[in-house]
Parts: structure tokens; sequence; C-alpha cells
């Protein structure tokens, strides 16, 4: 007691906010930090869960390296993220412009973009999962079918399974994109609009001089939001192939699922967490790069 | 300040401890807890026993908890070695071995269950649960795998009865098949899909049927990669590639093509039949495995055992032992037979003349004397190098040759890491 009636009026004030910061450090050390740290201690180690641990150095980081499955899933992860980054980040930007452009039913038309953003990626998944089935279940093949155009494998095909799984994604996080690409947009000062209107700048010039380049802290933002998403998706590919996950022949398995499948099906913690780690580092340095982008400006 | 804070700190704390304390003394009935995964028709059929039991029991009371399908088997390993967790519990007769060596369960103590007796008493694949002297576990119920047909379909093709071989196979399913104008499969003869049960029809059945044996060394060694393997891998793909009369991934699971009515015939395990049975408008028949070129017949069979953990200690040992007397007698096999549609484990149950001639349960049951149990190291992942290989035949185009010495390596490669 004598040592807190010593201090002087700012020390105590530092006192005082760690006492009510400690429970919530404590709180985060305990959820986050901890099971981290013991993550990086497991993916040295082998264990199956029921037994006990034995120290195996890297030989877990030595067989992921060799495995085929753990390159083609590596591959596929980028493939999400290569694909769906660009598509959703220009299909939300003409939306958005479009839209702020609209005045009748705009928040009617909002609405209805922000949906499925907030439907649940389970629900949406099953019900993807369904218009992809072929004849006679499948909407699209019926659909397809009616003009007379032969059927196509979405779901069940090398090619087109992963595609088809990313694009109920890009349609959810669709949304999410428009509503921060409008906020941008709004928040251009019309003075610029009004000048080049009075310079006579065709409507082309106006996007890519003004509104495009006022738009870049947005469209970082979006895109360090959306590849991270991207990078660790696995709601959708889940359910969509719940019975042979990872799509045919690990088509679209993403690590996420890989990590999952390791660890809860194959019961082998330690080779888990090793792909655990890697997922790690893969987002640390993909956010550290955008980051870098975001400071450049 | 100081005195009176600590007065009230040591106040609190003896209220506390006199409060616990007094329910640690307490001496009531002994209670012991049972845990199993979550499925409607087996939680309903354990109440039943559970009521059974602590009825002939007073001074006995059993708590039942179950899980969700997919998260039970990481709860048990997680509570267990916790001291947490049930005293008798409920595993898949695969997973007996990680169990004893992870010192979960211990064995039954053959004073109450002699091996000579249980031997003589149950369907030989429940031997796969003994070791030298004591059975670890036992099972209430076990399943197999029977021919299911739908009887509308059948009488609209004109087709008298199911098929006993697998040439009638192919053929009643030829005149099951419905192709629309383009030339899409609208109904199936029969369903496919290895991501079904058809991955032990493969492994059990089809290739002992073609003259082979899938495993050696106590299911230690893959053994399908032989001409008999390639036979039945040739045989399976056939049916949609060759013969047209099936589409692997139709309507998306076999199960429900079935249910839908858009499937002639589908073969699955007796665990189908309790949502068969709801689905309204459906009239379906059962009928055995149909029999292989030269007449063999072969079936898989696979079931879910109790066991006594060793968390169970003293007066909670002695009320297990009784609880699995319980639920492994006659008496509890029936009634998990009406209640669940399992069938019983012992042939004094299964073999009586209601239940070998019973429409429904019979093929099952009669499927039951000539089963195979395969030994898993890793289910799940014994599936999947299935999948894949019909897979990579069906999307890829490989040869049944190919495609199974791929297979095999993988599958012997998931053997080789667990047995090691």
């Amino acid at each position: 007691m004598t040592l807190y009636r010593n201090l002087t009026i700012k020390q105590k004030q530092i006192v005082w906010a760690w006492a009510f910061l400690a429970v919530p450090v404590v709180f985060y050390v305990v959820i986050r930090f901890y099971p981290t740290g013991t993550a990086f201690v497991i993916s040295f180690q082998e264990w199956n869960l029921l037994g006990s641990r034995t120290w195996t150095g890297l030989d877990n980081y030595v067989t992921l390296w060799n495995d085929p499955v753990f390159w083609k899933v590596f591959r596929n992860t980028f493939a999400y993220l290569i694909i769906g980054t660009p598509f959703s980040l220009v299909l939300s930007f003409i939306i958005a412009y479009h839209l702020d452009k609209l005045r009748f039913m705009h928040g009617f038309l909002r609405m209805l973009y922000f949906l499925p953003f907030m439907t649940s990626a389970v629900a949406m998944a099953w019900v993807w999962r369904w218009f992809y089935q072929g004849v006679p279940i499948g909407l699209f093949n019926n659909i397809l079918a009616g003009f007379g155009i032969s059927q196509i494998e979405f779901l069940n095909s090398t090619t087109n399974a992963l595609p088809a799984v990313l694009a109920p994604a890009i349609w959810a996080g669709l949304g999410f994109q428009v509503i921060i690409f409008m906020a941008g947009i709004r928040a251009i000062p019309t003075s610029f609009y009004e000048a080049a209107k009075i310079d006579g700048v065709g409507w082309w010039t106006v996007l890519t001089q003004i509104t495009l380049p006022l738009l870049k802290p947005t469209m970082v933002f979006i895109v360090v939001f959306s590849s991270i998403g991207f990078l660790r998706i696995f709601d959708h590919v889940f359910n969509m192939t719940t019975n042979n996950p990872g799509g045919p022949l690990n088509a679209t398995k993403p690590l996420v699922l890989m990590i999952y499948d390791t660890a809860f099906n194959g019961f082998n913690m330690g080779y888990a967490a090793a792909q655990t780690v890697v997922l790690f580092t893969i987002l640390l340095i993909v956010s550290l790069i955008q980051l870098r982008l975001l400071r450049s400006e | 300040m100081k005195s009176t804070i600590q007065a009230m700190a040591f106040a609190s704390l003896t209220g506390t401890a006199a409060l616990f304390s007094s329910a640690a003394i307490a001496d009531g009935p002994v209670e012991i807890e049972y845990w199993q995964y979550f499925f409607d028709a087996r939680v309903t059929a354990m109440e039943q026993l559970i009521e059974g039991f602590e009825a002939e029991n007073p001074d006995i009371t059993v708590k039942m908890t179950h899980f969700p399908y997919a998260d039970y088997r990481t709860k048990v390993a997680a509570a267990i070695p916790a001291g947490e967790g049930p005293d008798v519990v409920q595993l898949f007769y695969g997973w007996l071995n990680d169990y004893k060596e992870a010192s979960l369960i211990q064995p039954l103590p053959s004073a109450e269950f002699p091996t000579s007796e249980i031997d003589a008493n149950f369907f030989p694949m429940v031997q796969a649960m003994k070791e030298g002297d004591n059975y670890w576990a036992l099972p209430t119920a076990v399943r197999s795998l029977a021919l299911f047909y739908n009887k509308t379909l059948f009488d609209e093709a004109g087709i008298d009865g199911p098929p006993a071989t697998l040439d009638e196979l192919v053929a009643t399913a030829k005149k099951l098949t419905k192709v629309d104008g383009a030339g899409n499969i609208t109904q199936v003869g029969i369903t496919a899909g290895m991501t079904a049960q058809d991955h032990h029809w493969f492994r059990e059945v089809l290739v002992r049927q073609m003259g082979g044996e899938p495993y050696l060394n106590d299911y230690t060694t893959v053994n399908y990669n032989s001409e008999a393997g390639q036979k039945a891998l040739d045989f399976y793909v056939g049916l949609a590639k060759t013969e047209k009369v099936t589409a692997f991934g139709f309507m998306d699971e076999p199960q429900a093509a079935f249910k839908a009515g858009r499937a002639g015939m589908h073969i699955d395990g007796s665990f189908r039949i309790g949502s068969l049975e709801k689905t309204r408008g459906l009239k379906w028949g059962v009928a055995e495995l149909p029999a292989g070129p030269d007449g063999t017949k072969s079936n898989y069979s696979s079931y879910w055992v109790n066991a006594i953990t060793t968390k169970a200690k003293d007066e909670k040992y002695e009320a297990a032992i009784k609880f699995m007397k319980y639920i492994t007698s006659d008496e509890a096999m029936q009634i998990w037979l009406d209640t669940v549609g399992e069938l019983p484990a012992k042939p004094s149950v299964g073999m009586t003349e209601a239940n070998a001639k019973n429409e429904v349960f019979g093929p099952f049951i009669r499927g039951l004397a000539y089963a195979n149990t395969t030994k898993f190291a890793n289910e799940s992942g014994q599936r999947q190098v299935l999948v894949d290989m019909v897979s990579r035949m069906d999307l890829e185009g490989q040869t049944a040759a190919e495609s199974i010495a791929i297979a095999a390596q993988e599958e012997q490669k998931i053997l080789d890491d667990y047995y090691k």
C-alpha cells in the first residue's frame, strides 16, 4: 500500500489503466496467444490426441515439403486468392459505381446486394450445391437441357469444381464490398466532378483520372480484407464437397480444409499443426505486403 | 479497512467450503455416465434400455450424454484422460486399438464376461474385440449391407423379383434405367458412389467374389492390387461407363436418389431402414447382396461397441459391469432391433424364426453369417483412397490397372503409418 502512495499521479493513472486492462489481457493471452504458441510447439511433435506427445523435430515440415497433396492444396489456396480477389473487386466496383448514380429504389437494391453477405455460408453452399447438380434436379443443367445444350459437370469435374465453389463465395462478399465502395465514392468531393464538367471531359476520363485514383485507399482496404478471406476459405468448400472433401481428387481443397482433415479425420495433430504454421506464415506475409502498400500512400 | 477485507474474505471462503463439503458427504444411489453419439433412434432405444436397467437396479442411475457424430471422437479423447467423461462409453469397433493404447478403456472382467461363453453366444465377427483372456468391448447391435430395391419401379418395368447374381443385377438395372431425350440419365438402375457404402461393397464383397482377398496379415497388407481387384473395379466402374445403368454423383448422394424414387436398386446398410420407413410414398423391399459369378456370397458388417472406461472405479465399476451385462442381453438386443432397426449381435436373437424370416431384417441377418469385418486404421482416409480410385478412372480416364495400383500404394501407406 505504501508503494502505491509514493507514486506520482501520472504513475497512479498508469497503474489503474493496467488494473483495468489486466482482465482483457489475461483473457487474450489465454484464448489467443497460448493456443497459438501451443500449436507452434505441437508442430514439432507427434500426437494423435489420445496418447502422449513425442518430439519429432522438423519431421512434420519435411513430410509437408515432400507431400504432393500439400503443393496441390497450396496452388488451390492461391488460385482462390488470385481468381477471387480481382473478380470480386471489379464486379463490386461496377455495381457500386452504377448503384451510386441510381436514385429510384436505391435503398432496396442496396439491401438486395447486401443480403447474401448476411446469409449463412452453410445455407448458401448447400443451395448452390443443389443448383450445380445434374439433370433432373440441378437448376443450371435443367435450364441448359431446356435449350438442348448438353449438361455441364460443375462439382464433379477437376477443372470446373474450383471456380464453381468460388462463385458463391464471391457473390457473398460482393455486398460488403459494394457498400464500402459506395462510401468511398461518396467521399470524393463533388468539386472535382464539377471542375471536370466545366472542362468538358468524357465519363471514361472522369472515371480513370478522378474516381479510381481517389478510391485507392478504399481499394487497398478491400483487397486486404478479401484476400485474407479467400486464403482462409473453408465453409463453402466443405459444404459443397461434404462427402468427398476437397473436391474430386483434391481439386478444390484449400489449406484450411487440409488442416481440418489431417487433424480430425486422421488424428495427426503434429502434421496438422505444421500446416497451420505454414498458413499463418502465408497470411502474415500477405498482410505485411499489403500493409506496406497502404503505408506508401 | 484492511482487516475488514480480510474478515470478509475469510467468511466467504468458509461459507463456500461448507457448501461443497456437504455435497461430498452425501450418500445416494451410484450414478454412472454413458456417452454415445447422437442418432435419434439410438438415443431413444438407449433411453428405453436405461429405464429398464434402472427399474431392475434401483440403487444405480445412468446419466446419458450424446454428442454430434462429428465431435464425438474428439470429445471422448479429450475428456477421459482429463478424468472427466463417461464410465461406459460407446465406440466404433475400429477404434478399439487406439482406445486400448491410450488407456481409455479397461478390459471386461473374465469372471463376469467369460471368453468361451461370448465366443459361443455372439456372431463370430465380435471376436475382434477379444485380446488374450479378456474381451475389451461388446456390441449391442451390428450392421450389414443388403440390396434395397424400389418395388414400384420393379412393377413398372415388369421385373419379378430382386436379382440373385451380379449378372442378374446388371440385367435388372438395364431395365430400370431411364434416359431423357438428350441422353442424360433421369433414373438409375442402381445407385453408385464410393462416398457411401459402396467402398465396403468393393472391398469385402466384389473383390472376394472375383476370386481375390482384399487384405492379408490381419488387414495390415493391401492385397486388392491383383487380377481379382482389377476385375472388381472394372465391374464397378463399368456399371456407369459400359453398361450405363448408373452415374457417379447422380442426385448428389445415392441414398437421396433412392429415397426420391429415382433409383431402382441401392446397396446400403441396415441403418438406412429407419429413414426409408419415414419416406412417404416409397415402396421398398430388401434382398441379400447378389452372389458372385461362381456363387460366392460375401457381406460387410460393422458394429459399435460399448466398453468400460478407466475412469470407472470401485462402486461405479461394479455398476458399469451390471450396465454392460444388461445392454448386451437378449432382451436389450430385441428392443434395439425393434427401435433402431440394427441387427442383434447374437444368433440367439437374430436367428429366431420371426427375425430371420422378417421381410426387412431377414436379408441383413442372413448376410451376417458370411460377413467379413474390415479392420480399418483410418476409415475416412481409406474410403477416400477408393473414392479417388474411381475418380481417376471417371475424370482422368485412367485404366483399372493403373488406378488400382495407385490406390493400393496410397492405402498401404496409411496402414504402414498406423501400424509402425
